[in-house]
């Protein structure tokens, strides 16, 4: 959720608009979420939920077996995924470009818990170019502060760096 | 006046934006208790308070039947209000909701819309606004995040004002809303403070003050109660152009209109016109632009005016046309129709026998999707050629 609305301003920083928004129902730690990024040129006017991404970005690798991941998923499109495995070949025809990185191992270090997130944004950004790092890393202050921003930022930087890619 | 300075952009959530907004007008009290998807108000505004950012009285309530209590106490005593809430908090102050429009008392509130009691859903849907529909306050639905913030400014233009003098819901879709992320334009404290100082230059309101006895709300039995009733009818009445007035005003100062009772959007040369409301209605422009590339004479209504029911402007808007749409994000018991619809349907003398189809969607989070209101052009313009048509649709149970 943070990492969508993190993107989302990461995006504003190079002049884009931005519309971002989780869907869940009651409020718990841990529970599946998925949440939805809109980044355009123009205005961005719908307010609906996204059946056609562009890329699709996986915090927790066990969702890796929900049949319906890569339902709608554009051709030429990129998948990020936070996992200490090497990605299977090639998971959807649609794919064009994969970006793998081990965004916990990563986060238990440098933050010294299990929050993947800034760590998959520097993987995004490295994978899809849509963005520059620096943008991300700019924007971090905005939500963080004081020693956990250090440490999110050397994450942020860290899936930059070691995000491995493939393309298809 | 001249322009409004350029404002600080952030990229906030709707419920981050409706404390900015409140922020901004400087309430003197605000009360207010954390529900799912309103929660971040209550708990942003209590950091605003924590950091010095507002010098607000902040009362901390054990539930939503006080927070509307409290802030009607403050508001009567002569003081600017806030408070948050949605669906099973709405329904909980629902006694408290009567008395303060009773006692004309100009508190300001943000409902993020939920689905209410009954089947256990926490879930967007307008079913709360609707059901809190004759309590006697205006109820407005904005459609994004900086509307949510711009409307929350205008909201106590139009409550303070003395010739209304009404409280007023100001609506947006929780979950689709609440949680957007989106840039939004903060105008600086001060360039609001102007905007709202005409207020301050009426004759001040009447209040209770410590040590003073006199009466204060509706204590009316007979005449006095009929009386106080029908002059809250005609403050409703005068309310409608007050808030195409106050629109007017804050799109000259702040550069952003949106339309007053009604926003219209391709509508002037429209056949056909598509009636929706809150989030869905920047869908519905992608729909109606898509649509008349295709050739399909269409426009779209965003009702922003719940209540009062801007009456005039859709009779104006809709004169002529040969067949209506209305999309619903609720029920109404005891009428199949939509509740919109249901309004909309009074109007049949002034409109004549144009078709009116009314649409049910977007229930319990399900999604008013770019195909779904495809399909309500294409039903619409249909039954505007003399086809039989279905005149209730429940969307989602016909996928």
């Amino acid at each position: 959720m943070l990492a969508a609305r993190m993107l989302a301003s990461a995006f504003v920083q190079e002049g884009k608009s931005v519309a971002s928004f989780p869907m869940y129902g009651f409020e718990r730690r841990g529970a599946p979420v998925v949440a939805f990024t809109r980044i355009d040129d123009k205005p961005i006017r719908e307010k609906t939920q996204i059946y056609n991404p562009d890329c699709i970005i996986v915090i927790d690798p066990g969702l890796l077996t929900l049949p319906t991941l890569f339902t709608g998923l554009k051709p030429e499109s990129v998948f990020i995924l936070n996992s200490p495995k090497k990605l299977p070949e090639k998971p959807n025809e649609n794919l064009k470009i994969g970006g793998v990185v081990d965004a916990t191992g990563i986060a238990v270090q440098e933050i010294g818990r299990d929050i993947p997130n800034t760590c998959l944004l520097g993987a995004f950004a490295a994978a899809t170019s849509w963005l520059k790092l620096e943008s991300i890393l700019k924007i971090l202050p905005d939500y963080l502060s004081g020693d956990i921003l250090q440490r999110n930022l050397k994450s942020a930087e860290r899936g930059y760096k070691e995000v491995e890619v493939t393309k298809w | 006046m001249v322009s409004a300075q350029k404002g600080q952009v952030k990229v906030i959530t709707g419920n981050a934006t409706g404390a900015y907004g409140a922020m901004l007008c400087r309430p003197d009290v605000i009360a207010a208790y954390p529900i799912t998807p309103q929660s971040e108000i209550a708990e942003q505004l209590a950091q605003f308070k924590a950091d010095g950012v507002i010098d607000s009285e902040f009362v901390e309530v054990e539930g939503e039947n006080s927070a509307m209590n409290v802030v009607l106490a403050a508001s009567v005593a002569g003081g600017r209000t806030f408070t948050a809430t949605s669906s099973y908090g709405l329904v909980f102050m629902y006694d408290a909701l009567q008395e303060t429009s009773g006692f004309r008392a100009p508190v300001v509130m943000v409902n993020a819309n939920r689905e209410t009691p009954g089947i256990h859903a926490v879930s967007s849907g307008q079913q709360d606004m609707v059901s809190a529909r004759d309590a006697g306050w205006v109820q407005i639905i904005t459609e994004n995040d900086q509307e949510i913030l711009d409307q929350i400014i205008m909201a106590y233009m139009l409550a303070e004002d003395n010739d209304i003098l009404l409280p007023v819901m100001v609506n947006y879709d929780g979950f689709y809303l609440s949680y957007l992320a989106e840039a939004v334009e903060i105008p600086p404290i001060e360039d609001v403070d102007k905007f709202l100082a005409p207020l301050k230059k009426q004759a001040p309101r009447q209040k209770l003050v410590p040590g003073v006895s006199q009466g204060c709300g509706t204590h009316g039995m007979e005449m006095g109660y009929v009386e106080a009733r029908y002059k809250h009818t005609q403050a409703m009445e005068r309310a409608k152009n007050k808030v195409d007035e106050i629109d007017k005003k804050f799109g000259d100062y702040f550069g952003r209109y949106y339309g007053g009772q009604i926003e219209e959007y391709r509508t002037d040369d429209a056949d056909i016109i598509i009636i929706a409301s809150g989030s869905a209605t920047g869908t519905a422009r992608t729909v109606i632009d898509a649509k008349r590339e295709q050739g399909i004479k269409v426009g779209l209504i965003k009702l922003r005016l719940f209540r009062p029911f801007p009456v005039e402007r859709l009779i104006n808007a809709l004169k002529g046309k040969k067949a209506i749409g209305v999309i619903d994000r609720s029920v109404c018991f005891g009428w199949k129709y939509g509740p919109i619809c249901m309004e909309l349907k009074v109007l049949t003398q002034e409109l004549g026998s144009v078709p009116i189809l009314s649409y049910i969607d977007g229930l319990a989070n399900l999604d008013i999707t770019i195909p779904h209101i495809g399909r309500v052009v294409d039903e619409v313009n249909e039954a505007a050629k003399g086809r039989p048509y279905q005149d209730v649709t429940w969307i989602p149970m016909e996928e």
